[in-house]
């Protein structure tokens, strides 16, 4: 019994064998503490708990992967990215307040947007439908697809709201709900897929990504991280792409009535 | 038969009865002016004659026909609305003007859009002018050759001179009556003015609390001297209570 204790202890230990490295970063984290209180920032606090945070959240998402990835199981990973999804909805919906079904729509337009990428990406063979694969790539398109849902929840209501005697005077001259509300809605698609675009833009003028970081310091030749940062940036695109149409027509519909009248709903203030 | 006839129609929001129980005709050729203190449910009224917003229970017919049987767009062109401030949209004079034909595939052409600029006395050069250029007068002019291109019969106006200096008020009301004359228009008019009221004014209903008080023509409810007393005070700002207290007290004050 002890023994087998021990062992699972020599395997956890095992894995956290970049403790050290670990630790030199925390320097880094409590320099930016001493820094926050000589400054009176009042930024102690705060710092210790994502610091703490991040690294519970962090290793066990270590240890929930190490076991998914064992399985292999197919049911598994749908549900993690499930959770992943459902998670990244509820933070999107916030954003919302005053929209009618927020959730809802937070949820539909991130699921569509995300399993329809991962799907193109499975089917055309460009990643095998496993685990390791399929779950970091699926947390990347879905946290991108997040923040595209979060932007359009955030602008587009405001933008309606504020446009009110706009929309209803092209309603009054016959324009249904989506020629009445084209402008907010081409305005909110473009404010949120823009930073992406440009971010597309300059990969690789102004910093390197994410993917291809790792995969060199991995130890992969840069041109073979090229290759794959090429492949996520382009699924990026096309997942924020799907995830904000649907975001937005789910929104814009939200505000309307099958009568093309545009609904009396208190909008969340400009600044959130 | 009458052009818009309103039938027992209400209209609750958010829990609130802000409309009860409305009934009234208005013809072609006719100025029916809604009048009342703020907040009596004049501009929802309104709102209800071409469905921004959607009374329940009640029925408007036009022309004899259920508009909820119609399709809502087609309504909106038949059923023009004037609001108190104009909505310039992007764009020129021209593309404001031929905004509705042109939704609906059928743009207008330059001598379609300078004909109907004549009709609301605008020179017809101002057609090519960013319409974010315009003066407010000129602005609510484009806006109601915005709603006669579609050809509508009834012009919804909510307070369309409110906006406005006593100037360009008269101008607009000048061109809205000679319009009415010319096209059989039948005109609905909010207005918060008693004076305008009667200079406008074929017919006037008083509306208070989102009820009809009264409904009568303009010279008798509105005479200075042998008018409604409950439709003369509104001009001096006063609510229904306060009205009524006032003519309580004034055989009081006499005696």
């Amino acid at each position: 019994m002890l023994d087998d204790i021990f062992n699972e202890l020599d395997v956890v230990f095992s894995n956290l064998d970049d403790l050290p490295r670990i630790g030199v970063s925390l320097a880094l984290v409590i320099l930016a503490g001493a820094i926050s209180r000589w400054q009176r920032a009042d930024l102690e606090r705060d710092l210790a708990v994502a610091t703490v945070r991040s690294f519970i959240q962090l290793v066990a998402i270590g240890y929930v992967l190490e076991l998914i990835f064992d399985q292999e199981s197919v049911l598994w990973t749908a549900l993690l990215l499930g959770i992943m999804i459902t998670i990244a909805a509820r933070t999107s919906a916030r954003r919302g307040h005053g929209t009618p079904a927020a959730g809802a729509i937070a949820f539909v337009s991130i699921s569509l947007g995300s399993v329809a990428t991962l799907a193109v990406l499975v089917v055309f063979g460009v990643f095998e439908f496993k685990p390791q694969a399929i779950i970091p790539i699926g947390g990347m398109i879905i946290g991108n697809s997040m923040s595209v849902a979060s932007m359009i929840l955030d602008r587009m209501p405001v933008d309606l709201m504020e446009n009110r005697v706009l929309i209803e005077s092209r309603l009054a001259l016959g324009a249904t709900s989506r020629q009445a509300s084209h402008p907010q809605f081409r305005r909110a698609l473009r404010s949120a897929m823009i930073p992406h675009i440009d971010t597309t833009k300059t990969t690789g003028l102004i910093k390197l990504p994410g993917a291809m970081t790792g995969m060199i310091l991995a130890g992969a030749s840069p041109l073979e991280a090229v290759q794959l940062q090429i492949i996520v940036m382009y699924m990026i695109v096309g997942a924020v792409s799907f995830t904000g149409l649907i975001a937005a027509y789910l929104t814009y519909r939200a505000y309307f009535t099958s009568a093309h009248q545009l609904k009396s709903v208190a909008p969340p203030s400009a600044a959130g | 038969m009458a052009v818009i006839e309103v039938r027992h129609l209400s209209l609750s929001r958010g829990g609130r009865e802000v409309l009860h129980d409305i009934s009234f005709d208005a013809d072609a050729n006719e100025t029916l002016v809604l009048i009342g203190p703020s907040g009596g449910g004049k501009s929802s009224l309104l709102r209800c004659l071409n469905r921004l917003e959607e009374p329940a229970p009640g029925t408007v017919f036009l022309n004899g026909e259920d508009i909820t049987t119609l399709p809502v767009t087609e309504l909106r062109c038949r059923v023009g609305m004037v609001f108190q401030i104009p909505a310039m949209f992007p764009g020129t004079v021209a593309d404001n003007v031929g905004y509705g034909p042109a939704l609906r595939g059928k743009p207008l052409s330059a001598e379609q859009i300078a004909t109907l600029l004549e009709m609301v006395t605008l020179d017809p050069a101002l057609a090519s002018r960013p319409a974010d250029q315009l003066s407010g007068g000129q602005a609510q002019r484009v806006a109601i050759a915005r709603a006669l291109a579609n050809k509508s019969q009834v012009l919804l106006l909510d307070e369309p001179t409110s906006a406005l200096d006593p100037i360009a008020t008269r101008a607009v009301e000048e061109t809205l009556l000679s319009l009415r004359d010319r096209l059989g228009l039948c005109l609905i008019w909010v207005s918060h003015q008693v004076e305008q009221a009667r200079r406008v004014g074929d017919r006037a209903l008083l509306l208070d609390s989102g009820r009809v008080l009264k409904i009568d023509r303009v010279d008798r409810m509105l005479d200075p001297e042998n008018g409604d007393q409950l439709a003369l005070a509104f001009e001096r700002g006063l609510t229904r209570a306060e009205a009524q207290a006032d003519r309580a007290a004034a055989p009081a004050q006499e005696s």
